[in-house]
């Protein structure tokens, strides 16, 4: 069946079966290699995508169920620069091992700051508790996410 | 790609109408967030040949005040339960429950009328949801009818629906107020993104010293989500002290009939039971105004 939605702003339509899932149509059939294939089952979060700007898991969503939405992936966020922040902070302390599981931390927390601007440690913790990493431990992820929200606040003018 | 989705068809109808149409066919389902179906079907759990998505209908979605009630439609997002005003201000313990299960991501797509349909032992939409005596509206073509959410859940994954009918909405009365606190307390695994071993709602009213009503609830514990009668008598007419709460909290043993699991045993639980339901107790004394001394 036809599928049209937006991904990273502009409309695709793509020939999707009626059980195909957007972690395949994304990945196998619009080349959004970002987005990864973890556990398939929505428990680790690497498959996270943005849906009309809020995370949620492409693994359990079929195709079908996001007509006429949006979707975004991490990499459109790359380009347009709106990561900036978070990807230096990722960086610099050293919040990134194997990197699987990056994209997703990233989308997740991009989103919460967004709505979050001046997040306590606790609130970091929650917004990504859906997010699963097996080599940092997660301490550097929350300080690299408290340190990006501070970057943003400060080339925001310190709002 | 470890997990293929068995063959099935996709309708999106474009009213609700419509929609009760295709859920008259043999081996129909709805599907609104998917969070729970999808990965039911992958592991072969269910087989539906045909999936109604209903997500998209305005006449199961939103969150009304109705004045002495809130209206929240089925498909509405267990994240907007948490985010809503109105709920926070008149229902409190529902959103503080809601903000307890899965993840954010499972949060922004799956649905309050999806937990409550998949009826799970451990719903966590239950024991609050049972508390406040909130009602389900359920629809079918030309029929509609209104139950209690704790008749709704008949057994283990198993609920009131007949052929071709769905959840619109569920009614939550306004009962926060003057002498009134509520409170939930949830053990899991783990702190984060994890299933109930048991969680435990529970409603005071106290006028004075005295708790003149009492409704406490539980999930996981026995084969549906249960209300625990012994422990609400026992308080009911009783001074609102720690004594009290600490002797009616052992009572929640007769109102359970645990087993064991992946997540626990049948012991674990009964003792999470009685030391949950106390604390929860004295929460909910404590945000009616009381001031309780363990």
């Amino acid at each position: 069946m036809k599928v049209r939605f937006k991904l990273n702003g502009k409309w695709v339509e793509v020939d999707a079966k009626p059980n195909e899932i957007l972690l395949d149509t994304l990945r196998l059939k619009l080349g959004a290699r970002s987005v990864k294939r973890g556990c398939e089952t929505a428990e680790c979060g690497a498959c996270t995508v943005l849906l009309d700007g809020k995370p949620v898991y492409s693994c359990t969503i079929l195709t079908p169920m996001v007509e006429g939405r949006e979707v975004i992936t991490v990499d459109y966020l790359a380009e347009t620069g709106e990561i900036q922040p978070l990807m230096e902070a990722f960086a610099e302390h050293g919040a990134v091992q194997c990197g699987f599981c990056t994209p997703g931390f990233i989308l997740t927390a991009y989103a919460f700051l967004k709505q979050n601007p001046r997040p306590s440690e606790w609130e970091v913790r929650k917004a990504v508790e859906g997010n699963l990493c097996r080599c940092t431990g997660y301490q550097k992820i929350i300080e690299a996410i408290l340190d990006a929200a501070e970057r943003m606040r400060k080339s925001n003018g310190n709002k | 790609m470890y997990y293929l989705l068995p063959d099935f068809r996709f309708v999106k109808p474009e009213t609700l109408r419509e929609a009760f149409r295709e859920l008259e066919t043999e081996g129909a389902a709805p599907i609104a967030g998917g969070t729970d179906l999808v990965i039911d079907m992958k592991v072969g759990r269910r087989k539906p040949d045909k999936l109604v998505y209903i997500a998209h209908l305005p006449e199961l979605n939103g969150i009304r005040d109705a004045g002495d009630s809130i209206v929240i439609g089925a498909v509405t997002k267990l994240q907007s339960i948490v985010d809503s005003e109105l709920l926070r201000k008149h229902a409190p313990v529902l959103p503080e429950a809601v903000n307890e299960m899965a993840s954010w991501q499972i949060r922004n797509i799956a649905t309050i009328g999806g937990n409550l349909g998949n009826a799970s032992p451990a719903a966590d939409t239950a024991p609050p949801l049972y508390v406040l005596n909130a009602k389900v509206v359920i629809k079918g073509l030309g029929t509609e009818r209104v139950m209690p959410v704790r008749e709704f859940f008949v057994g283990p994954k198993k609920n009131a629906l007949r052929k071709g009918e769905l959840i619109q909405a569920i009614i939550v009365p306004k009962v926060a107020g003057e002498g009134v606190g509520m409170s939930y307390v949830k053990i899991g695994r783990r702190q984060a993104f994890t299933l109930s071993i048991v969680s435990v709602a529970t409603l005071v009213k106290v006028e004075g010293n005295e708790i003149v009503d009492a409704r406490v609830a539980l999930n996981a514990v026995a084969p549906t989500p249960v209300r625990a009668p012994h422990v609400e008598e026992a308080l009911k007419g009783s001074k609102a002290t720690a004594e009290v709460v600490m002797k009616a909290a052992e009572e929640v043993l007769k109102d359970i009939s645990p087993i064991s699991d992946v997540r626990a045993s049948k012991e674990y639980r009964r003792l999470l039971s009685v030391a949950l339901t106390r604390e929860s107790l004295l929460t909910s004394l404590r945000r009616a105004g009381v001031k309780v001394e363990v």
